[in-house]
C-alpha cells in the first residue's frame, strides 16, 4: 500500500527534459495547466494530449509509473465524473429514471473534466519525475526570489521543502516497519469498523513521530556540523542558467497557449 | 607532529531537567590529538565518548576546561566556522545525515555553505566522491543505496569541506560486516593517502586495532592510551571497564591461564596463527 507513493519522487535521467532549467519546467507548467483551462474542445483536448504525450515520449519516464502514481486518484476521479454527469444541465437526454437525469452534455462534461484533471496530475507528475528534489527547489527559490524583499523566507522555506521530500521515502519506510513490528505482536489494521482502523493507526502513529522528531533532531545537528548557517553567503554547485533549449520549451509553450487560443476563438 | 585538538581540563555536565541537577559527563579531561594521526577512542556505554566527540566541533561547549582545535578556541563564536570546517563530524546513522535527494547535491551541501564558488564546489565533490570510491554513484538517490554506501556519502560529504580532521561518532554501528569494512577501508585510506586526521569512535575492537593510537575513556576519564598493542594486551583492565580486547588476544589470554605464556600483543589474525603454530610446537610436552 505505502510504496505506492510516488508523489514527489524523482526518476534520474538524462533526456531534454531533465537537463532543462528547473525554472522553464516549473513555468511550462503553468504554461500547460493554463493551456488545459483554456481548452474547450475535442480538438484543443487533443493538442493538448500530443503535447503531454510527446513529453512523456521524450522524457523517457516509464509509462508504468506514470499510471501507479495516479492511482490514488481513482476515487477523486470518479467523485469528480459522478458529480458531473448527474449536476449538469442539458438538453439531449441519454437516460432518466428516477429523479436522476443523465443527458449527452453532461456525459460530454463529466469525460471532460476527468480527462482535465488527468492531465493535470500527469502534467505535474512529469516535472517532479524529471526534476530533483533540489534542483526543483532551487527553481522555486530563484523565481519566487524577488518576494524575499517583502521579507518572505525564500531560502528557509525551500531547505524545509526540500528536506521534507528527501525524507518522504525513509518515513514510509519507517511506517512499513512499525507497521510489521505491530503485526507481529498481533495489531490488527485491516478489519473492524471505520473507527477501529482509526484507532489501529495510533501506535503506528506514536513511535513515527518520536522517530521523525529524533531524526530532525540528528540532522539539525549534521547539518550544523557541515557549517550551514542558512541561506547568506551560500552559493550553489549548480547555477541556474537558461540554455538554448530553455528558450526553444518557452517558445514551444508560446505556441501551445496560442494554438489552444486561437481553437478557442474559432469556438473549438 | 603539532596538535590539530587538544582538550585542556574540560568539564561538562548535561544541564539537568526542572531543577534536577545536571549529569556530570567530564570534571578533568585532558586529550591531545596529534596532526595527521588515526586515533581510536574505546569505551562503554555512558563513558562519554560521543560528549567529547562533540565538542570537537564546538557542537557543545566546555563547562570548564577548554578544547583547541588547530589553535582556535572552539568556544570563540567567531571562530565557530573555522572550526567546523576544519573538523568535520560523521554519526551514527547514514540516514539523518542525507540532506538531499541525489548524491552529489548531497556531498555539495557542505561546500555550498561556506560560500565556494561553483566550479570550486564542484571539483571538490568530485574529487570527494572518487576518494571514498562513489563516484559512479553521483547521480543516485541515497535512499536507495546500501548502509555502508550511505556512510561512505556521508564521509565525502565531510571531506569536501576538505577539513584537516575528521571525527566518526560510531559510523558502523549500524552497518552489516561488508559496510563496515568499506567504511573502515575508506577512512584508513584518507588517513593514509591524504594524511587526515581521524578520530573514530567505535565499539568493535578490530576497528580500533587498526589505529595508531586507542584511548580507553571510563566515566569520563582516560582509563587506558597507547598503541593498540599496549592497550589490548592489558586484557584484565579491559575486562573490568566491561569491554573486551580483539579475540586474537582474548585467545592467547585463555589459552595463558591454561599454562601457556604467550605474549598479548597479536592483533592479526595471521600473526596469531602463526603464534600459535610455534607455541604449540615449542611449549606443548611431546607435541611435534
Amino acid at each position: 500500500m505505502l510504496k505506492d507513493i510516488t508523489l514527489g519522487q524523482y526518476f534520474p535521467g538524462n533526456s531534454v527534459i531533465h537537463r532543462l532549467d528547473p525554472r522553464t519546467k516549473l513555468i511550462m507548467l503553468v504554461v500547460y495547466i493554463v493551456a488545459l483551462f483554456l481548452a474547450v474542445s475535442w480538438v484543443s483536448y487533443g493538442v493538448m494530449l500530443l503535447f503531454l504525450i510527446g513529453s512523456i515520449k521524450i522524457s523517457a519516464i516509464p509509462l508504468k509509473s506514470i499510471v501507479r502514481g495516479m492511482k490514488p486518484l481513482v476515487m477523486i476521479l470518479v467523485f469528480t465524473g459522478v458529480l458531473n454527469l448527474f449536476f449538469t444541465e442539458g438538453e439531449t437526454v441519454l437516460l432518466e429514471f428516477w429523479v436522476i437525469t443523465i443527458t449527452k452534455e453532461a456525459l460530454v462534461r463529466a469525460f471532460f473534466m476527468v480527462i482535465r484533471i488527468l492531465m493535470l496530475v500527469c502534467g505535474t507528475f512529469l516535472l517532479t519525475y524529471t526534476t530533483s528534489p533540489i534542483s526543483l527547489t532551487d527553481g522555486l527559490e530563484s523565481l519566487m526570489g524577488p518576494l524575499k524583499k517583502l521579507h518572505v523566507p525564500v531560502h528557509e522555506l525551500s531547505m524545509m521543502m526540500c528536506i521534507a521530500l528527501r525524507f518522504i521515502p525513509t518515513l514510509i519506510e519507517e511506517t512499513d516497519k512499525i507497521m510489521s513490528a505491530q503485526k507481529a505482536r498481533g495489531a490488527d489494521f485491516e478489519s473492524g469498523s471505520l473507527i477501529d482502523k482509526a484507532k489501529a493507526l495510533i501506535p503506528i502513529l506514536v513511535p513515527l513521530f518520536i522517530s521523525a522528531f529524533r531524526r530532525a533532531d540528528e540532522l539539525a545537528t549534521a547539518m550544523e556540523c557541515r557549517c550551514y548557517q542558512g541561506g547568506d553567503g551560500r552559493t550553489k554547485m549548480k547555477l541556474l542558467r537558461y540554455r538554448l533549449w530553455d528558450y526553444e520549451t518557452f517558445g514551444v509553450g508560446a505556441a501551445l497557449i496560442a494554438v489552444v487560443c486561437v481553437l478557442r476563438s474559432f469556438g473549438l | 607532529m603539532s596538535e590539530i585538538i587538544s582538550v585542556e581540563h574540560l568539564a561538562y555536565s548535561y544541564p539537568g531537567v526542572d531543577d534536577t541537577p545536571g549529569v556530570a559527563v567530564f570534571e578533568d579531561m585532558n586529550l591531545k590529538v596529534e596532526e595527521g594521526s588515526f586515533v581510536a577512542v574505546l569505551g562503554g556505554n555512558g563513558c562519554g565518548k560521543s560528549t567529547l566527540a562533540k565538542h570537537f566541533n564546538s557542537i557543545l561547549l566546555p563547562c570548564g576546561g577548554r578544547v583547541m582545535v588547530c589553535g582556535m578556541d572552539t568556544a570563540d563564536e567567531e571562530r565557530l566556522i573555522a572550526v567546523r570546517r576544519n573538523v568535520g563530524m560523521v554519526f551514527q546513522n547514514p540516514d539523518n545525515q542525507i540532506v538531499a535527494n541525489v548524491v552529489e547535491e548531497d556531498v555539495a551541501f557542505g561546500p555550498e555553505n561556506l560560500g565556494i564558488s561553483s566550479a570550486e564546489i564542484r571539483r571538490r565533490v568530485d574529487n570527494a566522491l572518487r576518494q571514498v570510491g562513489m563516484n559512479e554513484f553521483a547521480q543516485h538517490a541515497p535512499h536507495l543505496l546500501s548502509g555502508g554506501q550511505k556512510q561512505r556519502i556521508a564521509i565525502a560529504g565531510i571531506i569536501a569541506m576538505e577539513p584537516k580532521c575528521i571525527v566518526l561518532d560510531e559510523p558502523t554501528a549500524m552497518l552489516d560486516p561488508r559496510g563496515r569494512r568499506e567504511v573502515i577501508d575508506t577512512v584508513m585510506k584518507l588517513n593514509r593517502e591524504k594524511g587526515i586526521t581521524v578520530v573514530l569512535i567505535t565499539h568493535h575492537m578490530d576497528e580500533a586495532a587498526k589505529a595508531q593510537r586507542v584511548v580507553v575513556l571510563h566515566e569520563g576519564k582516560v582509563a587506558a592510551d597507547g598503541t593498540p598493542k599496549e592497550v589490548f594486551s592489558q586484557v584484565e583492565l579491559l575486562h573490568s571497564l566491561g569491554l573486551a580486547a580483539p579475540e586474537t588476544v582474548e585467545l592467547c589470554w585463555e589459552l595463558n591461564k591454561q599454562g601457556f605464556s604467550l605474549p598479548l600483543d597479536r592483533l592479526g589474525e595471521e600473526e596469531c596463527a602463526r603464534l600459535l603454530y610455534d607455541a604449540v610446537k615449542t611449549q606443548c610436552p611431546g607435541g611435534n
